[in-house]
């Protein structure tokens, strides 16, 4: 009891929680992203109508407006889309896509980000410059064209029928090695920082092997910044897989994240159904901007400099 | 409908490229609309694209009225000398776009050139064995067996200059299929009342008004730019921004705004085309169903509670916003064949479809794969999502397989699939068209050449046999109805409904809607 009171204690006076007590702004964003997050991982719960059993969708329904204005119906809050679907439940399903790739993605990049510098960083010489010359060779592309380019290539080689099963996969690989740049510079610049000091200079004395010095002793130091620009990347991640999906080249619409259903809506924003494009694009401000908040309040909650 | 979107922008500012300019003494169309051609050599590629566009160019041995009746062209008249043995007067005086002159030979050619295999056109001159020159100005079309549509197939059957294409090596037929590029397929001259000058594949066409044509149009147009627009958005704002003058292939949910904006108008029309599903009912087991060992859709009870889900009027009000006609026969009005009281649609009644199916041995419904194209008719995905959704509610659980259509053409085509959407045009505006292509036990050539559920009904073929042959229309009417009736009451296929395919222009832009889909330049006044 008084050692889980002492560690609640120890957590609330922490610097990190003294920074977030004293910016309202961030504790909105958190709520927002709690919000999102949450609406999001227990849709299946919460969502008032399941948009995707064919069985409870009535085309009847279709283009119903939002609830408040005129020829809206309570039980749609945020009105159908074309399909009679109701916009709110669509939306949760949606984030859910959205958030699970944006996360995937971002883990996949990190992993081999990570992996790709702490590698160049810690062997130097002509592995560095090998690594870090792909890596200046890729950041001459904009991001979303080599997610396009790999994206592009797994349709033609892979037969539709299987394309659309693992659509999803190929999505957080694209996006995942378009974002690993970023990564392995923040982790290589680090490691050259970090090979040289007494620890990890200890650690080879007693004999130690270089991938134990890299993963018990260098990786834990050079892990901070690399966490703080995963939180930022996730958003990024968001947008860019709901860029690719607008572009329709993303997930499939039988599984439609928000930027599907953005895509999907977009045929009806000038004839007058707003609420089937406007609702999910609310939806991706909202969270992407939360989940922006909080990486840049991370940032700088974290960095020696501004505190 | 994907990549498009990329174009979308890029397509934007072309089109203020490619419309600039005109020519300053010209009445100019331009003309958005959804698909360019697929070439211009007129004996390769039945498309209805492609067909709309060389009409303009290209004549036949006769075309059709404002109202599909049939009228001479570069025939001026004809007669049946015996049943299987037609004379063409051919007129004189006509001069192809080169110069040089319009002769039998030319028919005789174009006769040996569309017959080609390499070709998709063969269809327009189905039964007609062989055509033979009398003398310059008359030829004999012999046929294998008399055929009372035969002038209805010709409209199609356009007629290439002899000397141009041998001296320019065009003799043969495109084989487009296997990407081959001639002169003809670049190039094209015909006698028609426009004369095409360019084409800039994916840019545009342009067209001027032939000052030696032997008719008259009945319009101002000297100038046609066609600019094919992919992305629905853009076609539709730029005929807003004013950068055309005319818009086909709109989509449905923009026509309403388009109908209340004053700089436009709207003309109303149906296309003769139907959609509708087709079901496997040849296999004895279902390629893509958890029903094993035998096949359900043979079953017409199955077939009846198919069609019994299915809510056509909520289609038509939700997803084509009024404009489709819900259809339960298979040939839409304007077609000979077609009456407006066999083609009542029965009510939907999910509980008597439920209780079909369960009489019919699947009390809990089962499972099946639904391919759809998704590029290729109005709404044609959505309509697919819906009848998921309605089939859905009486046990049915569908897997839909939308795709683009020239993979999706090619799966059915191989009968890989267990049931399909597909729409059906009809050329000739004769049910017989359909009932041969998609009813019809499939033999060889035009018999069920799309009856891809592979329906076999020996009733059924006698009364499409006889009706190919029989001159007698009052006898030949009887044997399309009770045809059409048969295939209803025994729900070979699931109607849904007949596509109203509405064009919109600016206010001065005056033509005549015609229900083949294709603008004819000719008519268009601009004032």
């Amino acid at each position: 009891m008084s050692a889980a009171a002492g560690w609640l204690r120890r957590t609330w006076e922490h610097d990190l929680a003294w920074s977030f007590r004293r910016s309202p702004v961030i504790i909105v964003a958190a709520l927002l992203t709690l919000v999102c997050v949450g609406g999001a991982v227990f849709a299946p719960w919460l969502a008032p109508h399941n948009p995707f059993d064919s069985g409870t969708v009535n085309l009847t329904d279709g283009f119903t407006p939002p609830a408040w204005s005129v020829g809206g119906k309570p039980q749609y809050l945020l009105g159908t889309d074309d399909q009679g679907r109701d916009m709110l439940s669509t939306i949760m399903y949606g984030s859910r896509i959205s958030l699970a790739v944006g996360i995937a993605s971002v883990l996949f990049s990190m992993t081999l980000g990570v992996g790709l510098g702490l590698l160049a960083g810690y062997v130097g010489g002509r592995v560095d410059a090998f690594i870090m010359r792909i890596a200046d060779i890729q950041l001459s592309f904009p991001p979303i064209l080599v997610a396009l380019l790999i994206d592009g290539v797994a349709r033609v080689v892979l037969p539709r029928e299987a394309h659309d099963g693992i659509a999803i996969y190929v999505l957080i690989l694209a996006i995942g090695v378009s974002s690993w740049v970023q990564y392995a510079r923040t982790v290589r610049g680090s490691t050259l920082v970090e090979r040289n000091k007494e620890y990890v200079q200890a650690a080879r004395v007693i004999g130690r092997s270089q991938a134990s010095i890299m993963l018990h002793h260098v990786l834990p130091n050079v892990m901070g910044p690399v966490l703080v620009l995963a939180t930022i990347h996730i958003a990024t991640a968001i947008i860019t897989e709901a860029t690719l999906s607008f572009l329709g080249v993303g997930v499939p619409a039988t599984q439609p994240s928000l930027g599907t259903l953005i895509r999907v809506g977009n045929d009806f924003l000038l004839s007058g159904e707003w609420w089937i494009t406007v609702f999910p694009g609310g939806a991706l401000i909202v969270l992407v901007l939360s989940v922006n908040l909080l990486g840049d309040w991370l940032r700088d909650a974290l960095n020696p400099k501004l505190r | 409908m994907k990549i498009s979107r990329l174009l979308a922008v890029t397509v934007a500012c072309v089109i203020a490229a490619s419309i600039a300019a005109p020519n300053a003494n010209a009445t100019t169309l331009r003309w958005g609309a959804q698909n360019d051609i697929l070439t211009l050599d007129p004996h390769s590629q039945n498309h209805a694209t492609t067909h709309g566009l060389l009409q303009h160019t290209y004549e036949s041995l006769v075309r059709y009225t404002k109202d599909f009746q049939v009228e001479p062209s570069l025939a001026t008249s004809w007669q049946q000398i015996s049943p299987t043995q037609w004379r063409f007067n051919l007129r004189k005086g006509v001069k192809f776009h080169d110069g040089s002159p319009f002769t039998a030979d030319d028919v005789v050619f174009s006769y040996a050139r569309i017959i080609q295999p390499q070709g998709t056109n063969q269809i327009y001159v189905s039964g007609v064995k062989e055509i033979k020159k009398i003398d310059d100005f008359t030829v004999e079309a012999i046929l294998s067996g008399p055929n009372p549509v035969l002038l209805r197939l010709l409209v199609d059957f356009r007629i290439m200059s002899k000397t141009w294409a041998v001296k320019n090596k065009s003799e043969n037929v495109q084989n487009y299929v296997a990407k081959e590029e001639s002169f003809a397929s670049r190039n094209a001259n015909g006698t028609g009342p426009y004369i095409i000058k360019l084409w800039e594949p994916d840019k545009r066409i342009l067209m001027v008004a032939n000052p030696a044509w032997w008719d008259k149009i009945s319009g101002n147009v000297t100038e046609v730019i066609y600019t094919p627009i992919k992305a629905d958005a853009t076609r539709v704002s730029a005929l807003l921004a004013g950068d055309v003058d005319i818009v086909t292939d709109l989509p449905t949910q923009d026509v309403t705004r388009l109908r209340t904006d004053p700089k436009l108008k709207v003309l109303d029309g149906h296309e003769v085309r139907t959609i509708f599903i087709g079901m496997d009912q040849f296999s004895p087991e279902l390629l893509y169903s958890n029903i094993k060992g035998k096949n359900p859709f043979k079953d017409i009870r199955v077939r009846k509670a198919l069609n019994m889900a299915v809510d056509r009027e909520t289609i038509k009000r939700v997803t084509m916003r009024g404009l489709s006609i819900p259809a339960a026969i298979m040939v839409a009005p304007g077609v000979h064949g077609h009456a407006v009281e066999l083609d009542k649609v029965v009510p939907v009644d999910a509980e008597g479809a439920k209780k079909l199916l369960a009489e019919a041995g699947y009390p809990a419904g089962f499972e099946f794969s639904l391919d759809c194209p998704n590029n290729r008719y109005v709404n044609d995905e959505e309509i697919c999502q819906a009848l998921v959704g309605m089939w859905a509610r009486v046990g049915l659980k569908v897997k839909l397989n939308a795709q683009p259509m020239a993979s999706f053409i090619s799966k059915i085509q191989k009968l890989d699939h267990s049931a399909y959407m597909l729409g059906w045009g009809v050329a000739t505006f004769d049910a017989n068209y359909t009932l041969q292509s998609l009813m019809r036990t499939k033999t060889t050539g035009a018999d069920g050449s799309f009856n891809l559920g592979r329906i076999s009904d020996a009733k059924l073929d006698a009364l499409i046999d006889a009706a190919k042959t029989e001159t007698d229309v009052k006898k030949r009417d009887t044997l399309l109805h009770d045809a059409l009736v048969l295939t209803r009451d025994n729900f070979y296929y699931v109607p849904l409904h007949h596509q109203l395919r509405p064009w919109a222009m600016k206010k001065n832009v005056t033509t005549v809607y015609k229900s083949d889909d294709r603008p004819e330049a000719r008519y268009a006044r601009i004032e």
